[in-house]
């Protein structure tokens, strides 16, 4: 279940339309379960329970289009109809909330004609052939289709498109022709993600999604998260696919192809080969990716470890700053920046805020960078040659290399964002089999990566990562002293908006990594570093809100926040369908991958200190470190001209 | 006298409107209707300025303004005039003004003239059933039309439209 729990406005949508989330309730009387009874099997619901969630937990299917689990009550497309004992019209069972004792059938000969009529009316406005389409064998309509067995097409069907196909964007394509009006897309960016991209537009048979006035995706404030293209029920919201382009380097033999793989797509890949949600499959990718032809194949991982040393540094700077210099202008408390959806809802809607984001790049950019110029000198590759590509659970992060400032390497960075989905494409194309793929380990010289990395793909994980290694370089005393297992648990879990304090009682030598910038670490003493975790940009802003109104977030030092539901695992790129049990299992799964790692501070991953010795000579947050891994941000504002 | 740019002067006016509402969302269509009626159109600046003091997002403002006939964000005529298409009026023989209409205006349904005067549009039911053929001409209604009263009308409206027809209207109005 997703939960909502901090503040107590959740849902910007009308109280009828929120979902309802329903305690279980003991007892007889006024205000206790209620019986309902579903094709003669009876169960005892409490009040406000749907028609849908009794049918599920008596096991009787009920096929949706407009309902997802995730957002907000619609009950526009009439798939869900069934009939209600003393109701004249059939009822939308995931719409109809149950406040007296009710009997229902669902599958008399009136719900079956009515929803077959309703499916081969959406039918007949949905342009193309499922064929050559990039949803085929994975669309919800195509599926309701053959589970009514539409043979014909009752009402005709379109043999010319009626729009134009919008590729304005680098992330998001949007193929309206598509498009069956369920308006999850516009339930998931209005209510989910507070960002409001689309809307339906006009009237009646002339009802269209559009954005704001139908502006190409590029024009609009989107923060390129993705979140749309995971519940659309269609292929009319796909992420922008650059397998061929990736293809075409493979098959260039100038070029030298290198691979870096994400921790949520190798959680999350399985699902695209038919494997439970849950199932994380990082050495069987390694495997693939070279038989599919990639040059070398690296774990993202090490920029993550990356990252947390140069972001734990830059927070103790500016803690520093703030705390014994007394800087006023220090800006606390610091954003993290590694999620690029995030950084690109900020830099719309809280551009007042853009110096609390930490100037280091994400993992993706950090490790196209070095790859392009560190891996390029140490192996005498020509950097011009290197094409980056980046396996990735993201749609925004096909922006985010595309940004113009990330080009540290004097090329572009990253030359591809692959999503998880795209990857499994390329995969069958080249007639791999994932699952039954043997081990092999990643490609040196960046091998070793540390559980802290692998974690960064569940909310809270950066969070985690960091604090691993900050608690360990300010306390000089193992992180497993103050938590077991170096599992920081208050961090964890789902709840939208998490908040906690870890107190510095003892304070330690400052390590070698941190000495130039750093003397001792008594300033810290007795201080207590507060942190907060959120995910989601409806949360983010509420977070943002807290700050400004100066609640206990102005207080923190250090706030994790990411654009997608669950962090990366959640992401825009990752295997459709998602839902709040199947982000559950990909988080499992990351966590368990974590626990199996030697080395999981990534402060003792021993390939980051050799980057520090041999290529970022002038240590974290240096100066060859500021050019290479760090980077501005643009204030873009909401408003179009 | 101080120069004031158009676009702050809508945003006072809106802030007006919106603050009589609690700027509650409750506040958009009055809002709306206050910049149609004094502006003729909802530019896409007046539908995110109402965005921003409503804290809803601009797409739901454009959501509405495209749901209603009597909302444009697109420029149109001065006046627009909305032929009844339903059936009463269909059966005292709207067609035969309808074509009188495109004669006169040189334009079909849906277009403008390019002096930006008139504007031509199907509507539905006027409620004057009984007196059909129906139209509008913005908020004034024409009924029992025959393809004679239609040039009157016209002449009415390039009568009422200029420099001395504003001035006319502003003295009016005080």
């Amino acid at each position: 279940m997703l939960q909502k729990k901090f503040g107590e406005d959740v849902s910007r949508a009308p109280i009828a339309q929120r979902g309802q989330k329903v305690e279980k309730s003991e007892g007889e009387g006024i205000g206790a379960n209620i019986k309902v009874t579903i094709d003669g099997k009876e169960l005892r619901v409490p009040v406000g329970t749907t028609i849908l969630d009794a049918a599920k937990q008596l096991g009787i299917r009920i096929p949706t289009l407009c309902y997802h689990e995730d957002l907000c009550v619609a009950g526009v497309c009439r798939v869900c109809v069934v009939e209600v004992e003393g109701q004249r019209t059939l009822q939308a069972s995931c719409a109809y909330h149950v406040t007296q004792p009710v009997a229902v059938q669902t599958h008399t000969r009136k719900v079956r004609h009515a929803r077959r009529h309703v499916i081969d009316l959406l039918l007949s406005r949905h342009y193309g052939n499922c064929y050559a389409c990039g949803r085929n064998n994975n669309c919800e309509l195509q599926a309701l289709a053959k589970e009514y067995g539409v043979d014909f097409f009752r009402f005709g069907h379109l043999e010319q498109p009626l729009h134009v196909e919008d590729h304005s964007s680098h992330s998001v394509f949007r193929d309206m022709n598509k498009c069956v009006l369920c308006r999850r897309c516009v339930r998931t960016c209005i209510d989910f993600q507070e960002v409001g991209v689309y809307e339906a537009a006009h009237r009646s048979e002339e009802t269209k999604i559009e954005t704001f006035v139908d502006k190409p995706l590029a024009d609009v404030v989107c923060i390129n998260c993705g979140q749309c293209i995971n519940r659309c029920p269609t292929a009319a919201l796909r992420a922008n696919d650059q397998t061929d382009d990736v293809w075409a380097a493979i098959d260039d033999p100038t070029k030298h192809v290198v691979m870096q793989t994400a921790p949520s797509p190798r959680a999350g890949i399985g699902e695209c080969f038919g494997l439970e949600p849950g199932h994380p499959l990082t050495f069987q990718l390694n495997t693939a990716l070279r038989l599919a032809g990639f040059d070398k194949i690296f774990d993202t991982n090490f920029a993550a470890d990356l990252t947390i040393i140069e972001e734990g540094t830059e927070l103790l700077q500016r803690l520093y700053a703030a705390l014994v210099l007394k800087d006023a202008s220090t800006a606390l408390p610091m954003f993290t920046s590694c999620s690029p959806g995030w950084v690109k809802y900020i830099e719309h809607f809280y551009q007042e805020y853009l110096p609390h984001l930490s100037s280091c790049k994400s993992p993706q950019q950090m490790f196209g960078s070095l790859i392009k110029t560190y891996y390029a000198q140490k192996n005498n590759i020509d950097p011009a040659s290197i094409v980056n590509v980046a396996l990735m659970p993201c749609s925004a992060k096909k922006f985010e290399c595309n940004r113009p400032e990330m080009c540290a390497s004097g090329f572009k960075d990253v030359n591809y964002g692959l999503t998880t989905r795209e990857c499994a494409k390329m995969l069958s194309e080249a007639g791999i089999d994932l699952p039954k793929m043997t081990k092999s380990d990643f490609d040196d010289p960046f091998g070793t990566a540390t559980g802290s990395g692998v974690i960064f793909g569940a909310t809270g994980g950066v969070m985690e990562a960091a604090l691993r290694t900050v608690v360990e370089l300010v306390t000089g005393v193992k992180v497993e002293n103050f938590f077991d297992h170096a599992d920081i648990i208050p961090v964890r879990g789902f709840e939208g908006i998490k908040y906690a304090e870890i107190p510095v009682k003892e304070v330690g030598l400052v390590p070698d990594l941190v000495k130039h910038l750093f003397q001792d670490w008594n300033w810290l003493k007795g201080a207590a570093i507060k942190v907060g975790v959120c995910h989601g940009t409806s949360y983010a802003k509420k977070v943002l809100e807290d700050i400004k109104a100066g609640g206990r977030f102005s207080e923190c030092h250090f706030i994790e926040f990411m654009a997608c539901p669950g962090g990366c695992l959640g992401g825009g790129g990752q295997p459709i369908p998602t839902s709040p049990a199947i982000r559950a299992a990909r988080a499992k799964a990351i966590y368990s991958e974590d626990r199996a790692y030697s080395v999981r501070k990534s402060h003792e991953n021993p390939a980051i200190l050799q980057v520090y010795n041999e290529f970022l000579t002038d240590g974290p947050c240096g100066h060859k470190s500021h050019e290479l891994l760090h980077t501005h941000y643009i204030p873009r504002g909401k408003f179009i001209p | 006298m101080m120069l004031i740019p158009e676009n702050e002067v809508l945003k006072q006016e809106l802030k007006g409107v919106a603050e009589r509402y609690d700027n509650k969302r409750s506040a958009l269509m009055p809002m709306l209707q206050m910049v149609q009626s004094r502006h003729s159109r909802i530019s896409e600046f007046a539908m995110q300025v109402i965005a921003d003091m409503l804290d809803i997002h601009p797409v739901e403002v454009h959501g509405v303004v495209s749901f209603y006939s009597f909302l444009n964000s697109e420029p149109k005529g001065r006046f627009i005039i909305r032929l009844c298409r339903t059936i009463s009026c269909s059966m005292q023989n709207k067609d035969r003004v309808a074509r009188q209409l495109e004669n006169d205006l040189g334009i079909e349904f849906g277009q403008t003239t390019g002096d930006g005067k008139f504007t031509l549009e199907w509507t539905n039911c006027l409620g004057h059933c009984d007196e059909g053929p129906a139209l509008l001409v913005n908020d004034k209604i024409h009924v029992k039309l025959t393809p004679e009263k239609v040039h009157d009308i016209l002449e009415e409206c390039r009568s009422t439209f200029g420099l001395h027809a504003a001035q006319k209207k502003e003295g009016g109005n005080h």
